[in-house]
């Protein structure tokens, strides 16, 4: 997802909320980040300079050198392939943990913060899936469920979707006192289509950043997941088994390691950048929050 | 007070029927036969009843939860499938571990968070805060588990300054313990670390802008007297939510960093059970940690509460 199709999804923007956020300096570094990692991702059969998965055993463990740029591992895979393709898993969970974080987050916060007789048992279940750690609980749902890259997207939803409900209702119940909720009451509108058509539109712009934010702690999660050996099995390429990979080879080959951690962290830091920026323009008032 | 306090327990309530529920859940979501992927196999028939009946699964799932109840009022975690032992002792014993990791992480953050978000606040807009910010930025976006791998690599196998992981109690070897977490805690505390940073950095923007601040230089204070004491002071509140809220992340990332520097810790237990499908320790593990951060938190509103009075009054 670029910054322009999430500012273009944003309901509350003002026109021009598009130029101001290519204005932001923030904004132009994550997106650089962000897209090298989105294009590396959508055109990693073509970049990737060999098969991530085919086993050369002549060739295990070299070092960086100019065949293999970054070095191989104990079955003598191309590391660097196996990072190429492995953005594609990260940023392929990252996006399926959004969009339904995203949808559930937006309708449990919404009818929490519409109805009043569902807000406290909505939000007492949202306050104990938050009382887990985030990352203990996913990996306890990924290990129960089974290992697969649907089941990780899964256990991270039921993670971080408290974080998106809570932002959500918070807004909704800004929204739900504002005169035109009342005009709309007024001329007869039922709950759900003032609900639907005229508080939640209107309430989901926080929801925008705290998604960008969601798609980098994914991208995150993933990687541990992927590390214990709860993510998407092997031999799919992913940046979290590709460190788990080379765990044991830190003194022979580091580079194993070393590089898809760099990965990760530069399409997470491309994310927060972006999310940041976005704050600042959405919303110049939203404080950092803690995550 | 009493009466916040009553209100506060009260509410850590519902918090903790909900967290038992979900760790109840872990076995009722596992696909397929529970027990015989338990077993493997090469188990007999008459090996898979015995475990079915240890786990309780050849009764109905609500007969089931009402025992789970039953059992985690007495504080009866269950038995562990491996270990042939009872998991709240098997956790409690490796608690140590895990809370001495969590709090000198915890302890990091704060102290090099806070000092990194003031000195960016002092000069905002400055390179320095830049500087700062940026540092914040980088560290809160690199895995935590693979940081410690770096270190690793740059502290123990390059420069050989510390071990690479192993465990030595605190009460027996102060110096030694420090050492053995030193890479842990470090690669641990980095996220929170930028974490608090910048939430210190946006809360002092506010504090130095108010008019006791003004009042307090017109009178001719020292600059670090009034950062230090009159804005530092109204920051902690902010700071002092924050960090109860990091307990929890860092609670869950000593879990896999445990793992990364062999700490026998209750991650390690956690993880382990996970790679074996020992579903009572997970169970055990889960509900321990959220229990430990509901009360964590609920110490901290009570603190709050005592040293405040506005907070009794607001919520």
């Amino acid at each position: 997802m670029t910054a322009e199709a999430i500012a273009a999804a944003a309901p509350a923007a003002r026109p021009g909320v598009v130029a101001r956020a290519l204005a932001h300096r923030g904004v132009l570094v994550g997106l650089l980040l962000f897209g090298t990692v989105v294009l590396v991702a959508l055109f990693a059969d073509v970049i990737a300079p060999h098969d991530p998965v085919r086993n050369n055993f002549r060739a295990r463990l070299a070092a960086p050198n100019e065949v293999f740029w970054l070095g191989t591992d104990r079955f003598g895979r191309d590391i660097l392939s196996r990072i190429i393709h492995g953005t594609r898993v990260s940023l392929r969970i990252g996006l399926m943990v959004v969009a339904a974080t995203s949808a559930a987050g937006a309708l449990i916060g919404a009818v929490a913060g519409y109805f009043r007789a569902l807000d406290g048992p909505l939000m007492r279940v949202m306050d104990g899936l938050m009382a887990f750690p985030a990352i203990l609980l996913a990996i306890s749902l990924a290990a129960a469920l089974g290992p697969s890259e649907v089941n990780a997207a899964i256990a991270l939803t039921v993670a971080y979707t408290p974080r998106t409900a809570r932002i959500v209702r918070a807004s909704v119940l800004v929204v739900r006192e504002l005169d035109y909720v009342e005009a709309a009451r007024a001329l007869g509108a039922g709950h759900a289509h003032i609900l639907f058509r005229h508080v939640l539109p209107n309430s989901l712009t926080p929801l925008v950043v705290q998604a960008t934010y969601i798609f980098a702690l994914a991208v995150l999660a993933e990687a541990v997941l992927s590390f214990i050996g709860v993510g998407p099995p092997p031999p799919t390429p992913s940046l979290g088994g590709v460190i788990a990979d080379g765990r044991d080879y830190m003194l022979e080959a580091p580079w194993i390691s070393l590089f898809p951690g760099l990965a990760i962290a530069v399409t997470v830091l491309g994310l927060n950048l972006l999310g940041d920026g976005l704050r600042d323009v959405l919303d110049p008032r939203m404080k950092v929050e803690p995550r | 007070m009493l009466r916040y306090t009553l209100g506060r327990l009260l509410s850590a309530v519902p918090v903790l029927f909900v967290v038992s529920l979900v760790a109840f859940a872990i076995i009722a979501i596992v696909p397929g036969d529970l027990a015989s992927e338990m077993a493997g196999p090469s188990a007999t028939a008459e090996e898979l009843a015995r475990l079915r009946a240890q786990l309780g699964l050849d009764k109905p799932l609500l007969e089931r939860m009402l025992d789970w109840y039953g059992a985690l009022l007495r504080g009866d975690l269950g038995e562990s499938i491996l270990l042939r032992r009872s998991v709240t002792a098997a956790i409690l014993e490796r608690l140590p571990v895990t809370l001495g990791l969590t709090f000198l992480a915890l302890a990091l953050a704060i102290v090099f968070g806070v000092l990194a978000g003031m000195v960016a606040a002092v000069r905002p807009n400055s390179w320095t805060d830049q500087g700062v910010m940026a540092l914040a930025l980088v560290g809160l976006s690199l895995p935590d588990f693979w940081l410690g791998l770096v270190f690793i690599w740059l502290f123990a196998v390059q420069l050989g300054w510390l071990p690479t992981g192993g465990y030595v109690p605190l009460a027996e070897d102060p110096l030694g313990w420090l050492r053995a977490m030193a890479m842990p805690a470090g690669a641990l505390a980095l996220t929170q670390m930028g974490l608090l940073a910048r939430m210190t950095r946006a809360s002092m923007l506010d504090v130095l802008r108010q008019d006791f601040v003004r009042t307090a230089y017109a009178k001719g204070l020292p600059g670090w007297v009034v950062v230090g004491r009159h804005a530092g002071a109204n920051v902690l509140v902010p700071v002092i939510t924050v960090a109860g809220v990091s307990v929890g992340i860092l609670l869950g990332g000593a879990v896999v960093i445990e793992q990364v520097f062999a700490l026998p810790g209750v991650g390690r237990l956690i993880i382990g059970a996970i790679q074996r499908r020992d579903y009572p320790v997970i169970q055990g593990g889960l509900l321990l940690t959220a229990t430990i951060f509901v009360l964590v938190n609920l110490v901290v509103d009570l603190l709050y509460a005592a040293v405040d009075p506005r907070v009794r009054y607001d919520r």
